[in-house]
Order: structure tokens, then sequence, then C-alpha cells
């Protein structure tokens, strides 16, 4: 079995999955429960200083779902602990005795001075935790304090912050990204230059989740008002690759480590936040839609995966598709592929069909010599892969590379061997000749 | 005492009011809305969809199931309602098995397709739920009158259709319930709540349909009078005989045609009140006899045997109903034809079966016989039409194979009379088939008035 033991800035932990901060780890109680069922580590919920924070005492939380009510997407509108600061520091200190060899950060969010910094810091390294991580990411309740995600939009403010906190603290900090924001590499060159020893993210994403067409509000509806509020769970995990993958590629940030967090919710969510350069995997929605337990496939599978592609240790893979994440106008023009329907495994539902015909390329048949038969047309496929999306087969269409040297029916052009981008093609206007000097 | 000479047992109210009521509770209740949702999700939404080829009134099946899934279960009825009318209880009675269902993509990729008549089912209860009136408004009046003969579904689907028009429709039946099968013949269990009445009312909510009950075609209403009387006649009157065996004793108590039994079924107020048998034995292969012998073992009989003359996978009912009549604990014996009936004092008491075999496509008896004890038996063997109520004087409509002849319009050989459903040669003998009857004859009388 692989080792899937994880030194993440020097936090070690049985395993890359942590409990994001959040409610799943916002007492003792829940905590313990969490590396029973065999969590790595765990993010406290995010503290702040007294008094504590209140909470709506209506519904904090809004879905969206998929066939079956598959819980999708996840909105709330809760904000960072709602209980005293003393408790949680009691707590932190008693569970991180009991389960010495869990990751255990404390999340923090304080008002935007030094000195609030300074004193919680050394709170919360009298606890014993291993690190922390400054929360600039949630986006609503305390942003409207200028904490979190007004500092995380801001990266002066996040420079600054981590800078102090460096300063003030042996322990490793982490600095936690809103996606709330264009270009997510500032943010997280501001964290670096404030001497960040890792980022994480992505925090939850601005949203409504819905509306409540009766009452005329976003839905949840508290008294018959809406809030905005942070979206999270599955459906974020690409918004959360990407911006996981920015950091990773950027010259500046290339190799800060990295916690990839949004979406979470199987072992290979969690591999390709590994694979996109996130040393650890931080989880939330998952965990609290399904429970605990969920780890437990997480660390299996993870680890069945690894020894089936012959890895021994998770840092073998951390980053290893970083390299291959590029940009648009680098990729091969010459690379042709043509879409191919396995007619054995075809069930003649003609999706594939009535999206091309109607929203690309009128390049798949319905009725061959009048029979029913779905077909790709050659002459007419441009690869573009919808209807290889819109299968309802897995596998059933397949994306075919043509041979260099082969015509490509449609444009009755030979396939070029040669690599070439649009940065050398004719039509691009602003296309770099090799040939002009 | 052996079994040859023990008296006939026929009793009433074998069982408690419970095992009544559970018995011949719904087959498929309605679907709860997750269960509705959860299966519309299955499907594909598939283009030139295989389902709606293979639905005799062509509903377009993927645009009815995303209705559900948006959670517009009104417009999903629509949309059944659109071509089929009696879309509630096709959903209850279609042998989906072997129409929509049987060429779902899902069936192809899993073996288990979406549950198409069940998911109508959801749609059209909901719609007759919430509405008073069928979804069509009446067009200007045309001044048009139409004779239909038979309110069975094909005479239904037409008056409807011709109400929609504009047209006057005269509904007549022999009967003095209209519905015809819907209402005497489908199992019970598949439509309960008095459904086939309930769905009359909301076809004739539409108005300009006058229901005429008790009238029947060759004894109060001849056709050479609808014919001067109206602009058009359609006649739906269904098959309204029955096929005998041909043997001695066949008028013996005991007896009984299965359509007949299944009718007062249908009707009983009290189902412990009707008399069964406690062995019994079905003869025919076809729905009728997998409902009459499920419906009897329901009953309370004890021994339930079907009697086919080829092998099972020639029966007449789908291979579901064929499972639904095993499950219920029928034996179905194959190869076998009736031979000679016993009885003593007038009553029935075995039934003498000769083995069969095929050869070169010619059924043979071979011989060698097998006798079972009956105390009923169920004549099962298919329905007639009764021609002689269809011509009077001068007013003759071709028949071949003991069925109306029509044309692709379903228009008889006389150019102002049109048929449809069971009465007509090459139909399907199948509720949907009949609607879909009722809906082309509409149309093509409605063109024909029209031009
Ligand atoms: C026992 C049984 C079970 C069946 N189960 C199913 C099933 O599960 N699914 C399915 O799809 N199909 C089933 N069928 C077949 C289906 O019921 C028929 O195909 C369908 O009812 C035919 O409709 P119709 O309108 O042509 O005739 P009918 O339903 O027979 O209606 C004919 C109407 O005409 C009236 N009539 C007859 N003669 C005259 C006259 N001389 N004058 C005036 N009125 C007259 C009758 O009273 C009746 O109301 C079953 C049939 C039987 C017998
Ligand atoms: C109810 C709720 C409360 C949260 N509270 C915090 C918090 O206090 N501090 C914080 O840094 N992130 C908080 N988060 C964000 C999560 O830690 C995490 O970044 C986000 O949910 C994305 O991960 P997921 O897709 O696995 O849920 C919260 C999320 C949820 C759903
Ligand atoms: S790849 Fe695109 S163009 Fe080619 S057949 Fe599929 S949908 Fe059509
Ligand atoms: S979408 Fe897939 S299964 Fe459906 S017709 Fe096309 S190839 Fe066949
Ligand atoms: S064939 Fe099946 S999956 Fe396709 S539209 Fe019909 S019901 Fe839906």
């Amino acid at each position: 079995m692989a080792d899937l033991r994880t030194n993440f800035i020097g936090l070690k932990s049985p395993n890359p999955f942590w409990l994001a901060s959040a409610p799943p780890t916002d007492k003792a109680y829940n905590v313990i429960r969490a590396f029973e069922a065999g969590w790595g580590g765990v993010v406290w919920k995010t503290l702040g200083e007294d008094p504590p924070v209140v909470n709506v005492n209506g519904p904090r939380y809004g879905a969206i779902h998929g066939k079956d009510r598959q819980l999708l997407g996840l909105n709330n509108i809760e904000l960072i602990t709602d209980r005293p600061l003393d408790v949680n520091l009691q707590e932190i200190k008693q569970v991180k005795r009991d389960w010495p060899d869990r990751a255990m950060v404390v999340s923090l969010m304080v008002p935007c001075e030094e000195q609030n910094w300074i004193n919680i810091l050394k709170k919360v390294e009298d606890t014993g935790a291993d690190g922390v991580e400054l929360n600039f990411g949630c986006p609503h309740g305390m942003s409207e304090r200028g904490m979190g995600s007004a500092v995380g939009q801001v990266p002066e403010y996040i420079e600054m912050v981590t800078r102090w906190c460096k300063q003030h603290t042996r322990m490793p900090v982490i600095v936690k990204l809103t996606p709330n924001i264009t270009d997510i590499r500032k943010p997280a060159q501001a964290a670096h230059a404030g001497g960040a020893d890792a980022v994480s993210l992505i925090n939850t994403i601005n949203s409504i989740v819905g509306v409540d067409l009766d009452a005329m509000a976003p839905s949840p509806t508290i008294d018959g008002k809406g809030a905005h509020g942070g979206y999270c769970g599955p459906a974020v995990k690409p918004i959360a690759l990407n911006m996981v993958a920015e950091i990773a590629r950027d010259p500046t940030t290339h190799g800060l480590p990295i916690s990839g967090i949004g979406g979470v919710t199987t072992w290979r969510d969690a591999a390709e936040f590994m694979a996109l350069g996130a040393g650890s995997v931080q989880v939330c929605t998952a965990a609290m839609t399904y429970g605990f337990k969920v780890v437990q496939d997480m660390i299996d599978g993870l680890s069945d995966w690894m020894d089936r592609s012959g890895y021994t240790s998770v840092d073998q893979f951390v980053g290893k598709a970083v390299p291959n994440c590029s940009d648009w106008q680098h990729l091969n023009l010459n690379y042709i592929a043509k879409a191919k329907i396995d007619q054995d495994l075809c069930i003649k539902c003609g999706r594939c069909h009535i999206a091309c015909e109607d929203t690309s390329h009128q390049a798949i048949t319905n009725l061959v010599n009048g029979v029913r038969h779905f077909e790709v047309i050659d002459e007419e496929c441009v690869g573009c892969n919808l209807c290889v999306n819109v299968c309802p087969v897995e596998n059933c269409i397949t994306m075919e590379p043509m041979a260099a040297g082969s015509v490509d029916p449609r444009t009755k052009k030979t396939v070029d061997p040669n690599y070439a981008n649009w940065t050398t093609h004719p039509n691009n206007p602003m296309a770099v000749t090799e040939a002009a000097e | 005492m052996t079994q040859q000479n023990a008296a006939p047992d026929v009793a009433a109210g074998r069982l408690s009011d419970e095992e009544y009521k559970k018995n011949f509770a719904d087959l498929h209740p309605l679907l709860a809305p997750h269960e509705a949702m959860v299966e519309a999700d299955r499907c594909y939404f598939c283009y030139d969809a295989p389902c709606t080829q293979a639905c005799p009134t062509s509903i377009d099946i993927p645009q009815f199931i995303r209705q559900i899934s948006t959670e517009n279960p009104a417009g999903a009825a629509k949309t059944i309602f659109a071509e089929n009318i009696l879309g509630g209880m096709c959903a209850r009675v279609c042998p989906t098995e072997t129409l929509c269902e049987q060429v779902c993509v899902r069936e192809e990729a899993e073996g288990k397709p979406v549950k198409i008549g069940q998911l109508q089912r959801y749609a059209t209860d909901h719609f007759m739920e919430t509405h008073e009136t069928t979804p069509f408004t009446r067009k200007a009046s045309t001044g048009k009158r139409i004779a239909v003969v038979g309110a069975g579904p094909a005479g239904l689907s037409c008056a409807h259709s011709l109400a929609v028009e504009g047209h006057d429709v005269d509904l007549f039946d022999a009967r003095s319930k209209p519905g015809g099968l819907n209402e005497f013949g489908i199992a019970a269990y598949k439509s309960v709540d008095n459904f086939a009445a309930r769905e009359v009312e909301f076809v004739l909510s539409i108005g300009g349909i006058t229901l005429k009950t008790g009238k029947a075609l060759g004894k109060d209403l001849n056709l050479a009078d609808l014919r001067t009387q109206y602009d058009a006649v359609f006649l739906s009157i269904g098959l309204g005989g029955v096929n005998d065996l041909g043997l001695e004793n066949e008028g013996k108590s005991g007896v009984l045609s299965a359509v007949d039994y299944i009718s007062d079924l249908r009707q009983a107020e009290d189902l412990s009140a009707l008399p069964v048998g406690k062995r019994i034995v079905v003869i025919g292969g076809g729905m009728t006899a997998v409902d009459i012998a499920v419906q009897s073992k329901l009953l309370g009989a004890d021994d339930v045997t079907i009697a086919y003359r080829r092998g099972q996978g020639r029966m007449n009912a789908s291979e579901y109903e064929q499972h639904l009549a095993q499950t219920n604990g029928v034996k179905i014996m194959s190869w076998v034809q009736p031979k000679a009936i016993a009885a003593e004092n007038g009553h029935i008491s075995a039934i003498e079966l000769e083995r069969t075999a095929e050869e070169n496509g010619q059924l043979k008896g071979t011989g060698e016989t097998v006798t079972l004890p009956a105390d009923m038996i169920f004549k099962a063997v298919g329905q007639t039409l009764v021609s002689a109520d269809l011509n009077g004087a001068d007013s003759t409509v071709q028949i071949e194979k003991g069925r109306i002849v029509v044309d692709a319009d379903r228009k008889t050989s006389l150019d102002d009379v049109w048929a449809g459903g069971d009465c007509v040669l090459g139909g399907e003998d199948l509720t949907v088939a009949a609607v879909e009857d009722g809906k082309i004859a509409a149309a093509s009388i409605h063109r024909a008035l029209s031009a």
C-alpha cells in the first residue's frame, strides 16, 4: 500500500486529507469524531475576537441539486465561530494533545491592526497547534466588517497582515485566498511577498443559489429577505482547479506550497488538485453532505490508484500536471482529431446528432439508408468534442487523432507532423514570423 | 372420495374483506413526486425518440417526461392529451413492455427502460386531479352532426376530437354505462377507484357530445337511418360476441365466458358476493385469459390453470402478463387443447385436454390426453364482431375475416361511414390502438366535412 503520509510545510499528517475550516471543525466534539474516522488534519473553524459573532437563526444553507437530489453546490451565510475564544482555545489544546499525529491548523480572522494579530497569535501558540491559516476569504458577513474577503481582495493588505504574522509567530502561516477576485495570482503573489509558508484556496464564491419565486426573494429566505452567500461543493471544483493551477504555474509563486480546496468529494478530486500542485487538500461540503466516513474511501481510493500508477509516496505526483497546463495560443493547431462512434456501445439516443446538428457542425447522421444510425461525417467534423460530452454512454464516442501525413477530409489538407500554434499562424495579425529578418 | 366425484366447489366470500382489498388494489400505485422526478431524470430526451415512434398515438414522450422533470406536470399532461385524450387509461393498461418501453434506449443500454407508462400516469392523474375539464377549447360550432356508435376508447377518442373541431356528436352505446372495455373489461387492479367512469366524464367535459346510452345499433338504431340523420357515422362497437369451444356440455353450469365474468367482476359492488370456483381452467392465451386467471386467483380460487394450445412463447399475452400470471400462482400449461368437458348433475366437473404438436406449421392433436378436475371453465378464445347489428337495408359496410374493412383514414366501404377499434380488420386489439383509430377517423371526418 502506497505511503500517504504527508509533510506539508512541516505539518505532518497520516494522509493529505484535511477538513477545511468550517462547521465540521467548529468544536472538539466534531474534530474528535473526524480524527476517529481517519482525517489527516483539520483547520479549526475560524477564530475571531470576543465577543463572538452571532449567526442568523433562520436557514443558513441553500443548495443546487442534480439528479435524485444529489447535492452539487452548497451556499452558506454562516460566519466565523460563534463560540467564545477561550472555549475554542482550550478545546484545540486538548484535542492536539490527544491526537499528536494529526495536523492541527487554526484559522484566524481579526481586524486589520497589528496588535490584534499579535494578541491572537500568542494565544494560539499556547495551544500547541501546528500552524495558522489566515482567513482572507469569507465573502459574507465578515467582509462588511473589513475582514475576510475585504482583506483578501486587496493584495497590499494580504502582504501586510501576512508579514505581521510571520514576524510574530514561529508557527507556519497559510494564507487562505478568496476566489472573488479577477486574477488569483495577485493575492497569491502578495501572500508570497509577505512571507507566507503556503496558500490555501479556494474559499467560497459569492453567490445567490436561487430565487424563491413565491416569496420573490433569494433563497434561503429569512423573514422575506435573502442575502448572497458563499458557494462551495462539487460545482466549484473546476474554478478551484484553475485557480490552483494559475498559482502553481505563475513564475513568482511557482513552488509555493498550496493546500487545495473546493469541491473535493472523492479521492480522484483530491488527486487532481494534487497533480496541479496541491500538497494537501481540504474538504468541507463532502463531509457536510455525507459525514466524516467519506474520508475512508478517499484514503483507500487514493492509495489504490497510487499503487496502480506506480507511485509510492504523494510527493511523486504532486505538481506533476503543472508543466502540461498551457495557454490557448500555445496549443498545437496541427493536431487534428475526429469524433468516432463505437456502434456496439451506441444506444441510439440521437443526442450527439441533435447537438451537432442544431448547435455545431452538422457532422453526425441520424438516418443511413432510412435506418436510425448515428455516424460521424469526417468531412464536417471539426473535432470539437461536444458529442463526446453529451453522449450518455461512457467511451461510446471518442476523439481519434489523425495520423500525420493523412488528409483531413474536411479541409482536404495533409496533417502536418510539426507543432505550430497561433503565435505563428498566418491569420494572426500579430504573428511572430521568424523569416522576417 | 376422489376429486372427480367431488361436488362442484363454487363459492362466494372465500376471502376476508382485507384480502379482497389488498388483492384488487392498484397494480402500480401512483408514483410519489420524488419517485417521478428520479424516473423522469433517467430519460435522455432522445432525438426523434424511438419510444414516440413505438407509441400508437405518437405521444411526444421525451417532451412530457422533460416537463415532469421541470416540475411542470400539467404541461406534461397537455402534451399527452394532445395526442391521446385517454392518456390516463393508456398509462394504466398499455402493454408498455411491447410498445414504448420495449424500444426505450435505456432498455437497450441496461435492460431497464424508463417507466414511461407510470410517468404518463403521474402527469395525467395530476392534471385530472387539478382540472375539471380537458385542456382543449371547442372551436366555433360547425353545425355538422356526427353519430358515434359505441362509447369505448375508439368512440370516446373520435367524439372528443370531433367536438374540439366544433362538430356536434351523438355518442350511442348499447350498454347503460359508457366506457366500453375500459369500464367492463380491463382487469380490476389496472383501473381502480372508478377511473374509467371518471375519465369518460373528463372526455365529455369538452362539451358538444351528447351521450345516449341504452341505444343498440341493430335494435334501437340502424345504420341506414343514422346515415340519413347525420353528416357522418363512426362505428366503434368493439367485439360483442365470444367464440365457443364447440364441445358438448359447454352449456352446462360452470362454463363461462371470461369477458362476461370480468364484466360482472368490474361492476360488482361487493367482490365477496362473487362466486368463484376452487379449481379453475382457463382456455386461451391472450390478455383476457391472463386477466381472468389472475383475477379468479385473487378472488380466492385455489388452483388456476391456463390451457394454451401452442408454446408459451406464442401466447398473445405479453411476457410481462405471463409473468404476472405466474407470480400470482397461475399455472400455464402449453401445447394442450380442450377435447371434452365432463359434467355431473348439470354442473361441469372436469376438462379433458389433448396434447398438441405442430407439424409443418399445422397444429395437431397427438391423441394423448390429460384430465383436469374443474369447478369452473373460462372461455377466453377470442371475441367476434356481431356483424348482424351493422347491416340493415341497403347500408352494408364491407366485412372481411369477421371485421370491418377500413382504409388508412379508417373509412369503410361507405363514403360517410368510418370505423375503428377492435371491430376493424388489421387492428391490434389494444386500448391505445382504438384511441388512435378514433383520432385518425375524426381527422378524416373533419376534412371530409370541411371540404
Ligand atoms: C378482458 C380484456 C382485457 C383487456 N386488457 C387490455 C389491456 O390491459 N390493455 C389494452 O391495451 N387492451 C386490453 N384489452 C383490449 C381493449 O380493451 C380493447 O382493444 C379496446 O377496449 C377496444 O376499444 P373499442 O372502443 O374498439 O371497443 P370496446 O371497448 O369494446 O367498446 C365498444 C363499445 O361499443 C358498445 N357496443 C357494442 N355493440 C354495440 C351496438 N350494437 N350498438 C351500440 N353500442 C354497441 C359496447 O357496449 C362498448 O361500450 C382487453 C380486452 C379484454 C376483453
Ligand atoms: C457553512 C460553511 C462555513 C464556512 N466557514 C468558514 C470559515 O469559518 N472559515 C473559512 O476559512 N472557511 C469557511 N468556509 C469555507 C470552507 O472552508 C471551504 O473553503 C469551502 O467550503 C470550499 O470547500 P468545499 O467545496 O469542500 O466545501 C465555510 C464553508 C461552509 C460551507
Ligand atoms: S466533434 Fe463536434 S463537430 Fe465533430 S461530430 Fe462531434 S459535435 Fe460534431
Ligand atoms: S449520443 Fe452516444 S449513444 Fe446516443 S446516439 Fe450518439 S453515440 Fe449513440
Ligand atoms: S427512448 Fe427512453 S430515454 Fe429516449 S426519450 Fe424515450 S423514454 Fe426517454
